[in-house]
């Protein structure tokens, strides 16, 4: 009997007897899903600067080749590393994070709210399944209630985690500062009425004099590396959850994305930051550790008229962790040509999201095949697993 | 649901919960008239006199132990701590799910014009029981009584220190004199001022510092029972209002040219009857219900109606609320009020159709938008205009606490069809595309509770 099939029986057991069981992953193995919400940029994370249409299709938006003044960080002929990521971009040198590219989930239409929908449901279309996939991959690995096997570093359980099973979550009690995305938008809300806008502008003129506006930016990337910090705490804690969700904001860059510097720049550097500080609070357990970084969909490949782009479809995901068989990118890219582009706007996408989970779940959690194909990611036979991503 | 739904949930209501347009239908005026046949009162909560009596002790033993004793110092502050986090509770959590938003609406209106403000011992322990036990049971009847009530509310008393008002020519007061000439015991003219200034003839209502002096010696012996077992004052109900005698400055006086012969407590209550009738009462009372609910700056048109509907009935308070409401100028331009934040965070929760279960969350976010609970900090109350609330940086902690009441409802809920259930027709285009555009669930309620339509009334 293996050690996948003695977890099962003992958490048939467990629901029999109703006794607490502990949660277990095998070999005590971890797994963060980050989940960025409002369509990660993925030719701004990973740009393309050996695609011949990149530069040209990109305008002011296009980073320059790696050792260049704001250049990106050398990845492969093809692709580069946002230069806010250092720290990724160890990992990757030392084969702990592989970069997907052309991904996206089956989601085709441009609504963030469906395509967080499906991305967390994990199904083929948004009507039908109420839960998440991760609780329904929790199945197998026991925990009752008081030791669940996931948590949620969140106010609110994400879809994702929601279902049958247990889980837990977890946030800070202070109030979150708002994001300068959602200030962005409240600005624009507030154009038409003189009470609000006059108000709203003197209020953000006010927070950078007292210093907490320049830096509201950085505290919103030190509010991440905190709750990374926590999630740290909990994956480590005796037989505490060794699944976790997270959850961050502000990638919906629709004005003044930036390049090397600039708005989305500053988010990149707190992702980065964020991971590193993960990594060191997970001390020796970062080794068996697998982080999915993730988004609902990507943006377009051209730029729009205010400096940023609009909602696209393909774009990047990372996979880091001591876990992950890193150094790879792993991409069928589609070129940016014209006829490429889906749509004739948006990166096409080649690699379906659900493949990349189905590897992690399949590799890292040691779940069965047919398990995931029936009860994880039902009707998704077309997404097949890719091989080798993990060590195991 | 109709234009005149939406204003009557929202500008007289405490913000339409989901589906309360709808039942609306095209009878506003019939929906808030109906209101106006009870008043709700949260259960659950102790007797002031019982709390009073119980501080009071804790005070007593703290007085006997040495004045830094902190065990007992932190126990009197946690006793009054729980209370009013227990009434703030009871408060918010009957605004958010009342089926009377409009008779709650007016009690929130009377309670802070007859405000007692929890920044004094011990009045954060009491000041939800003082709305309770003195305006809710007089909401719906006249003026006078009300008036009556909350200027006999151990609360008002305690807070305007009315029970440290003796009369110079009262048996004690001569008695003090005879044995303690150097030290001051005499009048105290803070109720006596604030009843007049603020509750019933208005700064400007035609009053001189001889009126005010003259009724002060009229409330002098209004106290408190058994104040202080072991001593003087032991006398009375413990906790409840008790007329003194024994401090009561005899003798006639004149107030706004008439005389007050009377004897005892009856002096003081035809002072406050006939003060309720005053021309300048009528006026002042109908300007402010006319800011509270139409515009900062009330047309002198339907000040002088509601006054007059004010004078011909009695001081009866409920045909001046209709006449409010059947005024042209009540329904008239949409969203003319910029909501407190008292208004705003109950909006909030009915909105969400959510009963907020701890207390301190509604609290705190009152306190971080600068309207902290029961506290105005004077006993003017709050002020009821947008130059008062509209300050820049309470409007960003509205943003913060709009960010954070979205990311706890989470991305279960649709906030564009909340929106619509709460403001009907009055969410605007812009926001539904605002709201659309947002990255997550999270920010589109961020977005709506933040809109312009929905923090102002």
């Amino acid at each position: 009997m293996d050690r996948r099939q003695l977890l099962k029986g003992l958490g048939a057991a467990g629901l029999i007897s109703c006794a607490p069981v502990f949660a277990a992953t095998p070999d005590d193995r971890r797994f963060v899903v980050l989940i960025l919400r409002g369509a990660l940029d993925g030719l701004a994370v990973l740009p393309p600067v050996g695609d011949p249409d990149y530069a040209k299709l990109r305008g002011e938006l296009a980073l320059t080749g790696p050792g260049r003044p704001g250049g990106v960080l050398p990845v492969d002929d093809l692709f580069g590393l946002h230069p806010a990521m250092p720290t990724l971009h160890t990992l990757f040198e030392n084969g702990e994070a592989t970069f997907l590219h052309a991904v996206a989930s089956p989601y085709r239409e441009r609504s963030h709210f469906d395509g967080q929908d499906l991305l967390e449901k994990g199904t083929r279309s948004v009507v039908g399944v109420r839960d998440g996939w991760l609780n329904r991959a929790l199945h197998p690995l026991g925990g009752g209630s008081g030791k669940e096997a996931a948590i949620a570093l969140s106010q609110n359980m994400p879809l994702i985690l929601r279902g049958s099973q247990s889980v837990s979550s977890w946030a800070p009690s202070r109030l979150p500062d708002v994001s300068d995305n959602t200030l962005d938008r409240l600005q624009d809300l507030y154009a038409d009425d003189a009470f609000f806008a006059t108000r709203l502008a003197q209020a953000m003129d006010s927070q950078e004099i007292a210093g907490n506006m320049a830096s509201g930016r950085v505290r919103q990337n030190q509010q991440f590396a905190s709750t990374m910090a926590s999630a740290a705490r909990f994956l480590t804690a005796e037989n505490g959850p060794r699944i976790a969700v997270i959850e961050a904001g502000g990638w919906d860059t629709h004005a003044n994305q930036g390049a090397a510097e600039g708005q989305l720049a500053n988010r990149l550097g707190g992702l980065d930051a964020g991971l590193g500080k993960l990594k060191a609070e997970l001390g020796p357990a970062w080794d068996k550790t697998a982080v999915a970084v993730v988004t609902e969909f990507g943006r377009t490949v051209r730029v729009n008229g205010t400096r940023g782009t609009d909602h696209g479809t393909g774009t990047a995901a990372i996979l880091a962790g001591g876990a992950i068989n890193g150094g790879h990118v792993i991409a069928d890219w589609p070129g940016l040509a014209d006829r490429e582009l889906y749509q004739n706007r948006d990166l096409n996408p080649t690699t379906d999201l659900r493949s990349v989970f189905k590897s992690v779940l399949e590799d890292h959690l040691q779940l069965s095949r047919g398990f995931i194909e029936s009860d994880v990611f039902p009707d998704s036979r077309d997404a097949a697993s890719i091989r080798d991503l993990l060590r195991s | 649901m109709t234009k005149n739904a939406i204003i009557a949930a929202n500008r007289f209501g405490l913000g339409a919960r989901p589906g309360d347009l709808a039942q609306m239908g095209n009878d506003a005026e019939g929906w808030l008239v109906e209101q106006l046949t009870d008043v709700d009162t949260p259960r659950g909560l102790p007797a002031s006199s019982d709390v009073i009596v119980e501080v009071n002790e804790l005070r007593m033993q703290r007085r006997a132990a040495r004045a830094d004793d902190d065990d007992l110092v932190q126990q009197y502050t946690r006793k009054i701590r729980r209370h009013y986090v227990e009434q703030v509770t009871a408060r918010y959590r009957h605004a958010a799910a009342t089926e009377r938003p409009f008779t709650e609406r007016l009690v929130h209106f009377w309670s802070n014009h007859f405000a007692v403000s929890a920044d004094k011992q011990p009045i954060p322990a009491i000041a939800g029981l003082f709305e309770n036990e003195a305006i809710r049971p007089n909401v719906l009847g006249n003026f006078t009584e009300l008036l009556t009530a909350a200027a006999q509310h151990p609360a008002m008393i305690l807070y305007l220190d009315n029970q440290r008002s003796i009369g110079p020519d009262s048996k004690l007061g001569k008695r003090a004199r005879r044995f303690r000439p150097d030290q001051a015991l005499g009048l105290n003219e803070n109720l006596a001022r604030e009843i007049l200034e603020l509750h019933t003839l208005g700064v400007a209502g035609g009053y001189t510092q001889e009126d005010v002096t003259a009724f002060a010696r009229v409330i002098t012996g209004w106290s408190i029972g058994g104040a202080n077992p072991q001593g003087r004052f032991a006398e009375g109900e413990p906790g409840k209002f008790e007329f003194r005698d024994n401090i009561h400055e005899p003798g006639t006086q004149r107030i706004l040219g008439k005389k007050y012969a009377q004897g005892g407590v009856r002096q003081g209550e035809a002072v406050l009857y006939d003060l309720a009738r005053h021309p300048s009462t009528a006026t002042f009372i109908a300007r402010k219900l006319v800011r509270h609910f139409v515009a900062d700056e009330p047309s002198a048109g339907l000040v002088e109606r509601l006054a007059a509907v004010y004078r011909e009935n009695d001081t009866e308070l409920r045909p001046v609320y209709r006449a409010l409401i059947e005024s042209d100028e009540a329904f008239g331009e949409q969203t003319s009020k910029y909501k407190t934040p008292h208004d705003f965070v109950i909006s909030a929760f009915r909105a969400f159709d959510h009963v907020p279960s701890d207390g301190r969350f509604v609290a705190g976010a009152l306190d971080a938008m600068g309207q902290t609970a029961y506290r105005p900090g004077s006993p003017e109350g709050w002020p009821d205009t947008a130059a008062a609330w509209g300050g820049p940086d309470a409007l960003y902690k509205r943003i913060e606490w709009s960010s954070a009441v979205a990311n706890y409802a989470g991305s279960r809920i649709d906030p564009i069809e909340l929106g619509q259930a709460a403001l009907g027709s009055s969410l605007s285009t812009r926001t539904v595309q605002s709201i659309k555009r947002a990255e997550s669930v999270m920010q589109g309620t961020t977005l709506l509770l933040a809109s312009p339509e929905f923090q102002r009334r």
